[in-house]
């Protein structure tokens, strides 16, 4: 097994500066100063002389049949150039990223709260929101289905487990939403015996809220009508071929006529990946022949997005006495909202890794994913991992206390390792260090206690608003461990293109990369120009703007970009490096087997040959585009889940401490620490932020972000009520990155991006727990569950 | 939307008379708000920032009159002795750019009942100070809120100042969220001993229509600690008295069940508050006995 080549601790100013800008490198962001001051241009800011202002008319109730809509008095509005329903869409009416079912503009049912229903162009933003409220929508209001066990007729874990459940259950549904019925998809994993038995059996149920992106810049686009016909669209995305396709589709348009390039992405964490603006700017600037900018506030930003989906969840744990895994059986329900979005591939993840990364002999896992009239759910960082991790790590903690056990022995005796078998049936082929994550954490030193001496309110639950100043507070530590796949999974063309173009340019060699893949914020450039500066040996490396005049990069999400877009950009320079190589050789007049390029020249350690690549290229241009593919995955099998379904995994794990105020229910992170392998920090210190950043993101789950739904309708759509972490929730972490090669995977990277979203909510919610001694078995825990008022 | 920029109070009362629908902006921490969410559409902002009057704050009478324009963060950094409740109440208050812009005034004539200058000013004893082109008077804080973000002021009155007495003794001030910082009040609780009149004073935020005191509570704790002679001896307080004192703190709430917070959780979080300040501020007035 490979060894750590670094262990990077602590907060990023320990790592090493900026080398050479290649592979393993600090290299700064080329965004990062005009970010820090500023005058990066995001979405929103995009401006055209001459441009309108398009506003979305939206339904105000989560289910009614629409009986007519009136838009005379909002076109006879002064300043309006137009105004369109879905009578308007000239293509396909429906979108979606994996099954089409979501309307353009409100068909003659609206499923959600906030569905498009109507679109205003105008030459001001306010004009055309007072033409949108001049248009009369006749609703016919109907009773919303908003919850996802009884949409799909189980609203009893009785009847989970009633082996009658699955033939039945779309006989048993409510009122149906789509005409196929409110199942959107049911994975079924099965393996070892069907009716295992157990010394100690563990059985909970377990909550996770609806959570928000909340990324900071909320969507926009500007589109620009063009003279052949068709239209140029720039907005903030994360997968521009997957918008183009749709897009196109909507408008009935060849993809020759659509073209996007990417705005500034004010974050994304998942909540771009649908359809938002994009048709409907496209379609007002088709009609009224003018740019037409969109720009949702935060408000229309939560209706403007799919959310991560709330999931109920019931397992059971069986174990010898020894504490041994002998059986795991789950039922996991996901909440899809209205539409299907990709609650598909979101049940994928939930079902098939849905026990941890844990051995166990005999597994029975039913996933769920059904539509109601809530918002639409779809992909948020940890996509469908995040919900299920709450539930199997509570309940390693459930079954360690009832075998009176040490929660983080047990989990190593039961822990995946290389050349373990999942659930699915699929040996993992390279590193899982499951043990050594847990066993480092647990190494790590712990926290002083605050309260010894002078207090400092901002170290106390409550914070700066003095509620305690130790009163009722109670320590709690606690550890969760994770796994999630990278890249796309079950058997999709996961691929990425990649062009690289080498010359030379006011007498030094510059490399220009070309992709689509979406810079959102995590830093894709900066790794892209690591990748090219290492292969091409050059220091100049330009990036080229994202759009579709190259091929498909795929999707920003599933912690893949690194690995996919980077694998292009890798192999496309090498092609890019064979042709200098080949030059090089035809200028020497022979073979010399060492060449390699670095600091601008082609060059061999065992000779003494030095041909700078400005002489080689002259004025010539070098240029390889290439479509790159991980290995492929496979379907599974659709009764019981066997297959190879994820090309890698990526292993992360928490601990948590917490002092809680036990009376007011109050909770101060104390500190978070952090273990996780990335095959290799391809930027150490950018791997160092993603860990930071996705700790946050599930500390806020665990402990304040919640959308909070009533009979359908969202009732705190903006920062005021939905709560993310601030600067006194978020604590300083430790964190150690393991880099155990897959071999693989282009320079033996994993993914990093999502892990460390999943492993530290379930290690705050437990942390609380021991704090507290209560059973606390949902997200997020709010004063009212520990208090108990 | 039209935008008026007096430079002097009498301009400003002036224009508020004249448009009586004008709606003032101070540090614009609300307005701004209410402008983004559609919610406010006023036909005319009166800006009072330029009114050089209305930063400034004295001591008069050993009260302090504090200008409608001084902004939370000078509250904390120049009037911590002076208005320590209503300092500590500033230090809950949003994030250090809120806390650069928004002022008292502000809070004060917006009226939510989650304010927090609300409880800190209830339980210290105020006046607000209220002008226009007809003349000035002041309005006792117990009469000043009428209603949900509804206030004892005429439309064409401004807010001037804010008048605080002196602190005869220990003040405390508590605020409940849900989050560590930058936090709307789940309930909040202020509290000002009053050694000099022999009397206790209560603000309980976030936890009725308006901000409003615990009579009952403030009666029974002075009335034990008259009849006690705690006042004088600085002995311990009795665990009853203060568990009596929280009890009917919560008893004087009448709260809501909203996104925030449960209105049971409220009332349960406002006796703790309640029995945790009374201790820390009786552990300061002992303290502060031992010190003379
Ligand atoms: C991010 C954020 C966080 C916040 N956090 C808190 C918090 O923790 N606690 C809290 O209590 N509040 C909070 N607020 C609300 C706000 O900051 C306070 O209410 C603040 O006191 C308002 O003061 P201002 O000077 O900004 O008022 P403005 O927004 O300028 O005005 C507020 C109201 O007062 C009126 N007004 C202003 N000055 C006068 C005057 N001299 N005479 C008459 N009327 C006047 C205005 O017309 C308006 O109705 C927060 C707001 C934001 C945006």
């Amino acid at each position: 097994m490979s060894t750590p080549t670094r262990t990077p601790t602590g907060a990023p100013e320990h790592l090493t500066g900026p080398g050479s800008g290649g592979v393993g490198d600090d290299a700064q962001r080329p965004d990062g100063v005009l970010k820090v001051r500023g005058e990066f241009a995001y979405g929103s800011d995009l401006w055209m002389e001459d441009m309108l202002w398009g506003v979305t008319l939206r339904s105000p109730h989560p289910y009614a049949r629409i009986r007519s809509v009136d838009t005379s008095a909002a076109l006879a509005t002064p300043g309006v150039s137009a105004v369109l329903t879905s009578d308007d869409v000239p293509g396909e009416k429906v979108y979606g990223l994996e099954l089409a079912d979501q309307p353009v503009l409100a068909l003659d049912v609206v499923r959600y709260q906030g569905e498009p229903v109507a679109l205003v162009a105008a030459d001001h933003p306010e004009t055309a929101r007072l033409a949108a409220a001049r248009i009369h929508v006749d609703y016919d209001v109907l009773e919303p289905v908003t919850d996802a066990r009884t949409a799909l007729g189980h609203p009893t874990w009785n009847q989970v487990h009633d082996s009658t459940a699955e033939v039945t259950e779309l006989s048993r549904e409510s009122a149906h939403l789509h005409p196929e019925g409110n199942l959107v998809r049911h994975l079924k994993v099965r393996t070892g015996d069907p009716a295992p038995t157990a010394d100690v059996v563990v059985v909970g149920e377990y909550e996770v809220g609806m959570q928000d992106q909340a990324f900071l810049g909320p969507e926009a686009g500007l589109a620009v009508p063009a003279e052949d016909g068709g239209v140029e669209l720039h907005v903030a995305t994360q997968w521009l071929h997957v918008d183009q396709k749709q897009i196109c589709s909507a408008l009935a348009l060849p993809p020759e006529q659509v073209r996007l390039t990417l705005a500034g992405v004010g974050g994304a964490f998942g909540g771009r990946e649908d359809l938002s603006m994009h048709v409907h700017a496209c379609l007002l600037a088709l009609r009224t022949g003018r740019p037409v900018k969109m720009s949702y506030n935060r408000e229309e930003s939560f209706f403007g997005h799919v959310h991560r989906h709330p999931a109920t969840m019931r397992y059971e744990h069986g174990a010898t006495r020894d504490g041994e895994l002998v059986y795991v059986k789950a039922a996991i329900y996901f909440d899809g909202g209205a539409y299907a979005s990709s609650t598909p591939a979101v049940v994928g993840n939930g079902g098939t890794m849905g026990i941890g990364p844990y051995v166990v002999p005999n597994v029975h896992v039913d996933c769920y994913g059904a539509y109601t009239n809530n918002p639409p759910c779809g992909a948020m960082r940890g996509f469908g991992s995040v919900q299920t991790a709450f539930a199997y790590e509570s309940q390693m903690d459930a079954l360690a206390a009832e075998l009176d056990m040490d929660p983080v022995e047990l989990r190593c005796r039961n822990a995946m390792e290389e050349g373990s078998a999942t659930p699915t049936g699929q040996v993992i082929d390279s590193p899982a260090p499951v043990v050594e994550l847990l066993r480092r954490l647990e190494a790590m030193p712990l926290p002083a206690r605050s309260g010894d001496g002078e207090v400092d309110l901002r170290d106390m639950p409550g914070g700066v608003s003095n509620t305690t100043h130790g009163e009722g507070v109670r320590r709690g530590v606690g550890y969760a461990v994770a796994y999630k796949n990278v890249a796309f999974s079950e058997g999709y063309d996961d691929h990425s293109t990649a062009r690289v173009r080498l010359e030379v340019v006011g007498g030094e060699p510059t490399a220009t990369v070309h992709t689509a893949a979406a810079e959102v914020g995590q830093g894709l450039v900066t790794v892209e120009q690591q990748i090219a500066r290492t292969e091409l040996g050059v220091e100049r490396v330009v990036v080229h703007p994202k759009d579709t005049s190259v091929g498909s990069a795929g999707s920003t999400s599933a912690s893949r970009q690194t690995y996919v877009t980077g694998g292009a950009v890798k192999a496309a320079c090498e092609k890019v490096r064979e042709q200098l190589v080949a030059r090089a050789e035809r200028l020497v007049g022979r073979t010399v087997p060492d060449l390699r390029l670095a600091g601008g020249a082609v060059v061999s350690d065992s000779e003494d040959i030095t041909v700078p690549l400005a002489d080689l290229l002259g004025d010539d241009v070098l240029e390889e585009t290439l479509e790159w593919r991980h290995r492929p995955t496979e379907a599974i099998d659709p009764e019981t889940g066997q297959g190879f379904a994820h090309v890698q995994y990526a292993f992360s794990a928490h601990r948590a401490v917490v002092d809680v105020d036990t009376e007011l229910g109050l909770v101060k992170v104390v500190e978070m620490a952090c273990t996780q392998d990335v095959g290799k920090a391809i930027n150490p210190q950018a791997v160092v932020g993603q860990i930071q950043g996705g700790t946050a993101q599930g500390l806020g789950l665990a402990v304040m972000e919640e959308i909070l739904i009533q009979d359908g309708k969202v009732r705190n759509p903006s920062f005021t009520d939905y709560l993310i972490p601030t600067i006194l929730d978020m604590p300083p972490m430790r964190i150690e990155v393991l880099e155990y090669a897959d071999p693989h995977a282009p320079y033996g990277l994993r993914g990093v991006g999502e892990a460390p979203n999943i492993s530290s909510g379930p290690a705050v919610l437990a942390a609380i727990r021991a704090a507290t001694g209560l059973p606390l078995t949902r997200v997020p825990v709010r004063p009212e569950h520990i208090t108990g008022t | 939307m039209d935008f008026l920029q007096p430079v002097t109070w009498a301009e400003a009362l002036e224009a508020k008379a004249a448009h009586p629908d004008a709606v003032p902006i101070a540090g614009g921490t609300d307005v701004m708000v209410g402008l983004n969410f559609g919610h406010l559409r006023p036909a005319l902002l009166l800006d009072l920032t330029r009114i050089a009057d209305l930063r400034d704050w004295q001591v008069a009478d050993g009260a302090v009159r504090l200008g409608a324009g001084v902004s939370y963060a000078r509250v904390i950094s120049e009037l911590g002795d002076r208005l320590p409740g209503l300092a500590m109440a500033s230090r809950t208050i949003g994030s250090p750019q809120i806390r650069n812009r928004g002022t008292v005034a502000g809070n004060l004539a917006t009226a939510s009942p989650a304010g927090d200058a609300h409880p800190a000013l209830l339980a210290a004893g105020s006046e607000v100070e209220v002008a226009s082109a007809r003349g000035t008077r002041r309005i006792p804080i117990d009469d000043f809120y009428t209603g949900v973000k509804r206030t004892a002021m005429d439309d064409d009155e401004l807010i001037a100042a804010v008048h605080v007495a002196p602190p005869s003794g220990p003040q405390q001030y508590s605020k409940i969220g849900t989050r560590n910082a930058m936090v709307i009040a789940v309930a909040a609780f202020g509290l000002a001993l009053h050694p000099d009149r022999r009397a206790v004073g209560t603000g309980i935020g976030s936890a009725a229509p308006t901000p409003r005191r615990a009579p009952a509570a403030e009666e029974f704790l002075a009335g034990e600690l008259d009849s006690s002679g705690l006042w004088e001896s600085r002995a311990e307080l009795p665990e009853a008295t203060i568990a009596r004192f929280g009890e009917l703190v919560a008893a004087a709430a009448a709260p809501i069940d909203d996104v925030r917070g449960s209105a049971p959780y409220r009332v349960h979080a406002l006796s703790v508050m309640a029995r945790r300040a009374l201790s820390w501020a009786w552990a300061d007035y002992r303290s502060a006995n031992q010190e003379a």
